[in-house]
């Protein structure tokens, strides 16, 4: 059994815990060009070594951020999402126009 | 007696068969370079040989032939795909796959099995009856059927309704089959090389060099190449070689665990695979069960086992075959999967010209091994992207065409 660190739970089982991919950097979805959007939401960067990543604790619907080394599967830190976003994302932009 | 046949071993006069020529050295150049000497990588370079006349090729592995994921898969093929693109791809793998003993005048243990999935719920069979329907639209033999005939075509499983999740339909894929899959890395390699392809295996590859936007050569611990023309094909390793030629991809390397049991007497006619379960099974020529499970929950370089894996694949799969719960289990191992959002391959050109792609081979890539080296090769050899795989560009992901195979790859390998 795997153990990861929930910084809301303490030490779990790393199976109640839903993996979420690598920490990126949003662009602006108001102000970005179509390649950019499709390079944020579907390529990755995949790397073999040391990120940061999302992962949620299931049972407490808790995300946090964990920095974990892909090669060894060595889990390094876990750390509350704070720690990495101080300030709320704004959606608040003009809307796009639909068609209807 | 024995001392003579100790005496015939050794003789220089009868010397061992060699499958292949010993490493050569890396010459300053070659017309193509391909990067992984895996089942892709070696169909490729054989198609260019064979059927190009392109045979100043480079094939280059960090480790030895075939032994990637390759080795790792669980060597079944199909064609009962969801999407038109998948399915016509996959079925001319498949038929390339049942002529492939003969074309390499090799054996490569091709066994025509018939291939179950089954539905254990309305939404499964509603799958099901969808993907029957493609599949006969465009040609490949695949039906949905019931209990009773399945109890027929698999004698051995349990149907009764007395468990957990109960079968209630299968669809019914005639054409399935298993291979070895060694052998079919080795009939490419043995083929190619006579034709002149220089096989390099334990040549790691560093870097990509680059002029104004085309590929000029491959950096190598064994020294530099230069070449106008170089095709990718390391699944499992993808983003980290693409990383080197300056781009992304849409992939996530995640481990994919199977097992065997110990031989048993023949008594599995099919491949039997179930999507709701998360297990799939057939028996090999030598009579081991060959099984696996779902994907790995989370992204991972390393190719370790665990007992999470083990403990949940038994757990569904005894309800199907109950009499297995006194079988051992013989090997356990993973293989790293290329998984795309859209659960299909990537396969074309890139943003770097004379650098083809051929990746994103998540649970699909072994039965897709000749159709990939084929196109890649006609893509090579005429410049033009082959129709049958146009569909599968790393473009599509900045066009949003994606492809929405899950239905049909996620465990159904």
């Amino acid at each position: 059994m795997k153990i990861l660190n929930c910084p809301l739970n303490g030490p779990r089982n790393i199976a109640e815990f839903i993996y979420g991919g690598e920490v990126t950097q949003m662009p602006d979805p108001n102000a970005c060009s179509d390649a950019e959007w499709a390079d944020y939401v579907l390529m990755e960067n995949n790397t073999a070594g040391v990120i940061r990543e999302w992962w949620c604790h299931a049972a407490t619907a808790y995300w946090f951020i964990a920095e974990r080394n892909t090669v060894t599967d060595e889990i390094i830190r876990t750390c509350p999402a704070r720690e990495v976003f101080q300030a709320r994302v704004a959606f608040d932009g003009p809307a796009e126009e639909g068609e209807g | 007696m024995p001392f003579g046949l100790l005496k015939y071993g050794f003789a220089r006069k009868y010397p061992a068969w060699r499958q292949f020529p010993p490493r050569p050295d890396l010459k300053p150049s070659y017309d193509v370079v391909v990067i992984g000497g895996g089942g892709h990588g070696l169909a490729a370079a054989y198609y260019l040989s064979r059927y190009h006349g392109i045979t100043n090729i480079a094939v280059l592995d960090k480790g030895y032939l075939g032994g990637g994921n390759t080795a790792r898969n669980t060597a079944i093929v199909r064609s009962n795909y969801l999407t038109p693109e998948g399915v016509a791809f996959y079925d001319e793998a498949l038929r390339l796959f049942q002529g492939l003993s003969h074309e390499f005048e090799f054996n490569i243990l091709y066994s025509e099995r018939g291939h179950l999935t089954l539905a254990h719920t309305d939404a499964a069979i509603r799958t099901s009856r969808w993907r029957a329907e493609v599949n006969t639209h465009l040609g490949v033999d695949s039906r949905l059927v019931f209990p009773e005939e399945i109890a027929r075509i698999e004698p051995t499983m349990d149907l009764s309704r007395g468990v957990r999740y109960p079968v209630l339909g299968a669809l019914y894929h005639v054409p399935g089959a298993i291979a070895r899959h060694d052998a079919v890395a080795w009939g490419y390699a043995i083929r190619a090389a006579e034709r002149g392809v220089a096989l390099h295996p334990m040549t790691e590859v560093t870097g990509i060099e680059q002029a104004n936007g085309r590929v000029t050569g491959v950096v190598t611990d064994r020294g530099t190449v230069k070449c106008g023309t170089v095709i990718q094909a390391v699944a499992g390793m993808s983003s980290v070689v693409a990383k080197m030629a300056g781009f992304k991809l849409p992939i996530r390397s995640i481990p994919l665990q199977a097992c065997v049991s110990q031989p048993l007497k023949p008594f599995l006619n099919t491949i039997v695979v179930s999507g709701s379960l998360h297990i799939y099974i057939s028996q090999s020529s030598r009579g081991e069960l060959v099984m696996g499970s779902a994907s790995d929950p989370y992204a991972l370089y390393s190719t370790r086992s665990s007992l999470e894996f083990t403990e949940g694949l038994m757990g569904h799969l005894l309800e199907l075959f109950p009499f297995l719960g006194e079988v051992k289990l013989m090997r356990q191992w993973a293989g790293i999967t290329d998984m795309t959002p859209d659960f299909a391959p990537v396969m074309g050109t890139t943003p770097l010209d004379g650098y083809h792609i051929d990746a994103g081979w998540g649970t699909w890539g072994f039965k897709a091994t000749p159709a990939c080296g084929k196109n890649m090769a006609a893509l090579v050899a005429t410049g033009k992207v082959p129709d049958l795989i146009a569909p599968f560009a790393l473009e599509r992901f900045y066009r949003f065409q994606l492809l929405g195979e899950k239905g049909a790859a996620s465990v159904g390998h």
